[in-house]
């Protein structure tokens, strides 16, 4: 929908021209903030324009871009001893949106977003992912800590997410995954992966918590249109113990 | 910046913040639909450089040097895409609002696409989806024949799958005034001083309109051939307020966003008011009084105890058939507040004529009664007001309501200019009418050969804070859901009650889905308890020609009368498709049926008058008052009148829902579409092809048909499904569906399958899925990805049947069938479930967290 409160959209190049004012957030694909009023923004810094490269492999694992969009994630050539490579169509399939959203929705707009069902938010905490933001000064956070709650996040004003690092142990891992929503392709109501690690497996839980966790041993259990608490909480347990033993 | 649209050039410079579909239509480009403005119906979708996208949510800066490409550059009415073609030829649609994003997003597909994802950006409540995929796999399900009792396509078919059937906005109209409106935020409150000043001041705004602009006339949204059917409690702008959204104001200005951005400049001092939310608090001593204000002449049952209508009645006596029964069942059943959703939401354009009379263009079911009630509330003259709704998109009982007329007419008479209002998707959700939410207790009473002794039905229906359709509802509802059984001793307790919550309205079947839902699980349990096949529990108790057709009261009804009876065709038709299924592994089976009778018109009255002129150019021009908003009566009407002419139906031009032609309908309402002004339809063309043969000659001929809707018929459905259900997640998988329909004479069997697949899709929504939901008068479920309408992945294929039946009363033998599908599905849902599970659900929806839950209980 129209933005009506927007009154400048700053489209810019170069790091030095990511400058926000009051007001101004972070623009990726619009695929969500275009999706809902917005009170209060006056502004919006198109990041699409800065020509990041999507997908970068290095020796430590994968870089992606925040501006990645799902379907150039979902088009990628991955190598095959990337054992943990199905996590991302699972998890790109567990958007509640289409095909024709992933043309222009972003990976970091997803995790920006910070909504519990973020499906980025879960492949990345799945893969022990972390987040590169630019700022002052720059810093790394594991996308397990990035999401702090319902659409709250640790980026400050003028902070930008400037990529996503997965990395090579957890791609080479071998991966599990379950998700059940109130209807067969609805919103997600609980979302469980899980990852072999040298200690053990690892869980990573979205969908039915206000933030992600690793354990089905939290207090943030919610109950919305997509679903109760007591069902997601009981529904997770379920999977973990289906990953286990699938896993095992 | 410079873009191309369906190859045309277009030079724009689009506002910050603006998206490709307001800049799209802002060029006159409506094959891009809005059907909720938020990426998840996929109306809107277009083809930028060769990528689907929802233009909805497509920054619109980002539009230098692109192709864009909508339903109207794919193909054209002459030069349809392949893809187009298919739809036309399927009968892909019904409304039609959704088609161009539908064929849109179709033209990219590729074979052996799994169609239940890639079409879950594509949402359609009219059709359940299988004449879509049918359409994408090339099926033919039309014929060329234009006979009563052929498949005919819709006349419209090619103009909606090209983008280029004009709905109701979709029109250019110069220096357009548009209006927003601000909400209550409060549930119950008064206004103490409301002062426009400051946004009378921003630049663009041309009125601001408060109450003290409004009317001093209490009338009802609801509407009905009868304005007293509804009850006067409702003001254009009311200076109490008495559910969180209700108009406290409106703002006409340049643009939308100018109007929006005014809102936030008015400023009001509200004196907080106590608010009820729950109907039975509602109704019991001290509680808030909604409408206390009220005196006889609103025609409010009770308003100190907030009663709208109440109905006690007996027949017999209940103790004594309960005393004489050797099984008791008894239970309590509730059922959800739902939304329409209609793909084209509520939307009036108005303007002046250049004689000064008021003309309004509207998504309606009843333009006629719109009409009407406007000249009562503005003291007009209807011979100088004209209303019209070209194609619907959709509606489903929730446009035969003034929602937006009447604030566009006094825009209008204010300011001189033609103003718009247009509803977006989430003032559906927060002020239209819903379905109303029921609470409903049966207990029955069965001899041990399983004859009903007792039945006996208490019903509280929460009416929200205005009444409008609360009466009918009320009364329809525990109408054929009772008389339908023959047993000597019944009794009735109903009301409906006034709260602080958004009001609720018409919603398809009126009343009677509720009560069926609660009856026939209720029978069902009674089978169980008996020992007795659900089916020949029914068949030893419903009512076969010569049955009084009563509820209590002995001359309650006395124009619904057998015109046909197919009831024992459409009980075995479902019984013998019914075949056992196995589910998944842990997963348990179950099967289910109910039914479900229904009058073949309103009561009291529904008039049609038509009449058919052989116009000049050798094409028969028929005009008709009745809306088509996917009901596919305009198909059947050049049918019914090109079978009495002997001419194909393409010579037939039809002329509809419009007061200007002068031909009265009461409205699209109440399956009225075949049987009443059908049968109005079929009257005129038969008059005329008298004509002809008598006079030899076409020139200048003319005939009228009426039609006043007495005596009524009555139809009925069948469902039966057959599930499996996990216990350890609480989800359903329907593994067989299938309705049987006795709807008499069949007019398009391809039209008709669509109206009973679009109906069980509907019904399943409401069964498994939606749920409006409120915290404290607040809705919270504001948006389509927080209300989950069924997508193609959500609905299985029902196997269609057609009991053999001819009705004397309707044309040609026909009865209606656009309501009554709806109404077997969630009990006959619930009884399969209920048969899987070995518990019985209660409550509407069930969803998978209650199934889970009353699985592990």
């Amino acid at each position: 929908m129209d933005l009506i409160t927007v009154r400048e959209i700053r489209v810019p190049r170069t790091r030095d021209e990511l400058v926000f004012d009051e007001g101004f957030q972070p623009l990726g694909g619009g695929t969500w903030l275009y999706s809902e009023e917005q009170p209060g923004l006056t502004g919006l810094v198109d990041l699409m324009a800065m020509g990041w490269p999507p997908l970068t492999v290095t020796d430590e694992g994968l870089e992606i871009a925040a501006t990645c969009t799902l379907a150039q994630l979902l088009a990628f050539d991955a190598p095959p001893e990337w054992t943990a490579w199905p996590l991302v169509d699972q998890c790109v399939n567990s958007l509640l949106a289409s095909f024709k959203i992933w043309n222009l929705a972003t990976v970091g707009g997803n995790i920006c977003t910070s909504l519990p069902a973020g499906a980025m938010t879960a492949l990345l905490v799945g893969l022990d992912g972390t987040a590169q933001i630019w700022g002052s000064p720059d810093r790394t956070v594991p996308v397990i800590d990035f999401v702090t709650g319902d659409r709250t996040n640790v980026l400050e004003h003028g902070e930008v997410l400037r990529s996503l690092h997965i990395p090579l142990s957890s791609l080479t891992a071998r991966t599990g995954f379950r998700r059940i929503a109130l209807s067969p392709l609805g919103r997600t109501g609980t979302l469980v992966t899980a990852r072999t690690t040298p200690h053990g497996l690892a869980f990573g839980i979205t969908g039915g918590t206000v933030r992600p966790h690793t354990s089905t041993d939290n207090g943030d259990w919610f109950t919305d249109a997509h679903g109760a608490a007591d069902w997601r909480q009981a529904m997770s347990e379920l999977f973990v113990s289906e990953l286990t033993e699938e896993l095992a | 910046m410079r873009f191309t649209v369906d190859g045309t050039p277009v030079e724009a410079t689009p506002r910050p913040g603006q998206v490709l579909r307001s800049l799209l239509r802002e060029n006159d480009h409506f094959a891009v639909k809005k059907g909720c403005d938020a990426g998840d119906c996929g109306a809107c979708s277009v083809i930028v450089d060769g990528e689907p996208v929802h233009s909805c949510i497509y920054p619109a800066h980002r539009l230098e040097g692109v192709a864009v490409t909508t339903a109207a550059g794919l193909g054209s009415v002459e030069h349809p895409h392949p893809v187009q073609q298919a739809f036309v030829d399927a009968a892909g649609f019904q409304c039609g609002f959704c088609t161009a994003g539908m064929v849109v997003t179709a033209s990219t597909l590729s074979p052996g696409d799994d169609l239940a994802v890639k079409l879950k950006g594509n949402l359609c409540r009219c059709t359940g989806y299988r004449s879509i995929e049918d359409a994408i796999c090339g099926v033919v399900n039309t014929s060329a024949s234009s006979e009563a009792g052929a498949s005919s396509k819709a006349p419209a078919g090619m103009r909606v799958v090209t983008g280029s059937e004009p709905y109701t906005l979709d029109l250019a109209t110069t220096s357009l005034l548009h209006l927003a409106v601000l909400g209550s935020p409060h549930s119950h409150a008064r206004i103490q001083s409301i002062s426009v000043e400051r946004a009378l001041g921003l630049e663009g705004v041309h009125a601001v309109l408060t109450h003290l602009d409004s009317p001093d006339v209490l009338f009802s949204t609801a509407r009905h051939e009868l304005r007293t059917d509804d009850p006067d409690d409702t003001r254009v702008l009311d200076p109490v307020l008495r559910f969180q959204g209700q108009r406290v104001a409106a703002v006409v200005a340049d643009s939308v966003a100018i109007a929006e951005l005014a809102l936030d400049l008015i400023d009001v001092e509200y004196e907080i008011l106590p608010a009820v939310f729950d109907p039975e608090q509602a109704r019991s001593a001290g509680a808030p009084l909604v409408h206390g204000d009220k005196g006889p002449e609103s025609r409010i049952d009770e308003p100190q105890r907030n009663v709208l209508a109440q109905l006690h009645g007996e027949m017999g006596s209940v103790a004594e058939g309960l005393a004489a029964a050797d099984a008791v069942v008894t239970g309590t059943w509730t059922t959800q507040r739902v939304s329409h959703v209609a793909l084209e939401t509520h939307a009036t354009r108005g303007w002046l004529d250049e004689h000064g009379g008021l003309v309004l263009r509207t998504s309606s079911q009843v333009p006629y009664l719109v009409r009407d009630e406007l000249a009562h509330i503005f003291s007009l003259d209807p011979a100088r007001m004209r209303v019209f709704t070209a194609r619907v998109g959709g509606g489903f009982g929730g446009k035969q309501e003034i929602l937006t007329e009447d604030l566009v007419t006094l825009a209008v008479l204010k300011t001189g200019r033609a103003v718009q209002y247009e509803f977006t998707r989430e003032d559906e959700f927060t002020i239209a009418p819903t379905r109303h939410p029921s609470r409903v207790t049966v207990t029955l009473g069965a001899t041990a050969d399983g004859v009903l002794t007792a039945m006996q039905v208490d019903e509280l229906l929460d009416t929200g804070a205005y009444g409008n359709h609360g009466i009918g509802v009320m009364f329809h509802g525990v109408g054929e859901s009772l008389s339908v059984y023959r047993c000597a001793n019944k009794r009735v307790d109903a009301e409906s009650v006034y709260t602080n919550n958004l009001p609720s309205g018409a919603f398809r079947g009126y009343g009677l889905g509720q009560v069926i839902f609660a009856v026939e699980s209720a029978m069902d349990d009674l089978a169980r308890e008996l020992g007795i096949d659900p089916f020949e529990l029914r068949r030893r108790n419903v009512i076969v020609p010569g049955d009084p057709i009563v509820v209590t009261e002995a001359d309650e009804e006395h124009d619904l009368l057998y015109g046909s009876y197919g009831l024992d065709q459409c009980l075995s038709l479902v019984q013998e498709a019914l075949v056992p299924t196995d589910g998944p592994v842990g997963w348990v089976t179950g099967q289910g049926m109910a039914l479900a009778m229904i009058a073949s018109m309103p009561p009291r009255g529904h008039f049609a008058e038509t009449v058919i002129t052989v116009a000049d150019d050798g094409y028969f021009d028929l005009r008709v008052g009745t809306a088509e908003f996917g009901n596919g009566t305009t198909t059947v009407h050049a049918q019914l009148a090109a079978t009495a002419l002997g001419v194909p139906a393409d010579r037939i031009r039809i002329l509809q829902s419009d007061t200007a032609t002068g031909t009265y309908d009461t409205g699209a309402f109440g399956s009225a579409g075949v049987v009443v002004a059908g049968k109005a339809v079929f009257a005129a063309a038969t008059a005329l092809a008298e004509k002809i043969a008598a006079s030899g000659s076409l020139v200048g001929l003319s005939a009228t048909g009426r039609h006043d809707g007495t005596p009524r018929s009555i139809a009925f459905n069948v469902h039966g499904f057959s599930v499996a259900v996990n216990p350890a997640t609480g989800e359903v998988r329907i593994l067989q569906s299938v309705q049987a329909a006795d709807a008499g004479t069949v007019m398009n069997p391809e039209q008709l399958r669509g109206q009973i697949e679009g109906g069980t899709a509907q019904a399943i929504g409401s069964a498994l899925y939606e749920q409006l939901t409120l915290d404290e008068g607040r809705v919270t479920t504001r948006a389509l990805r927080n209300y989950h309408v069924p997508q193609f992945a959500d609905v299985p294929r029902t196997t269609v049947l057609f009991a053999d039946t001819h009705d004397d009363l309707g044309p040609l033998g026909a009865k209606s069938m656009s309501e009554a599908p709806y109404n077997p599905v969630a009990p006959a849902l619930a009884n399969a479930i209920r048969d899987a599970l070995g518990v019985r659900p209660r409550d509407l929806p069930m969803s998978r967290d209650r199934l889970w839950r009353l699985a592990s209980s």
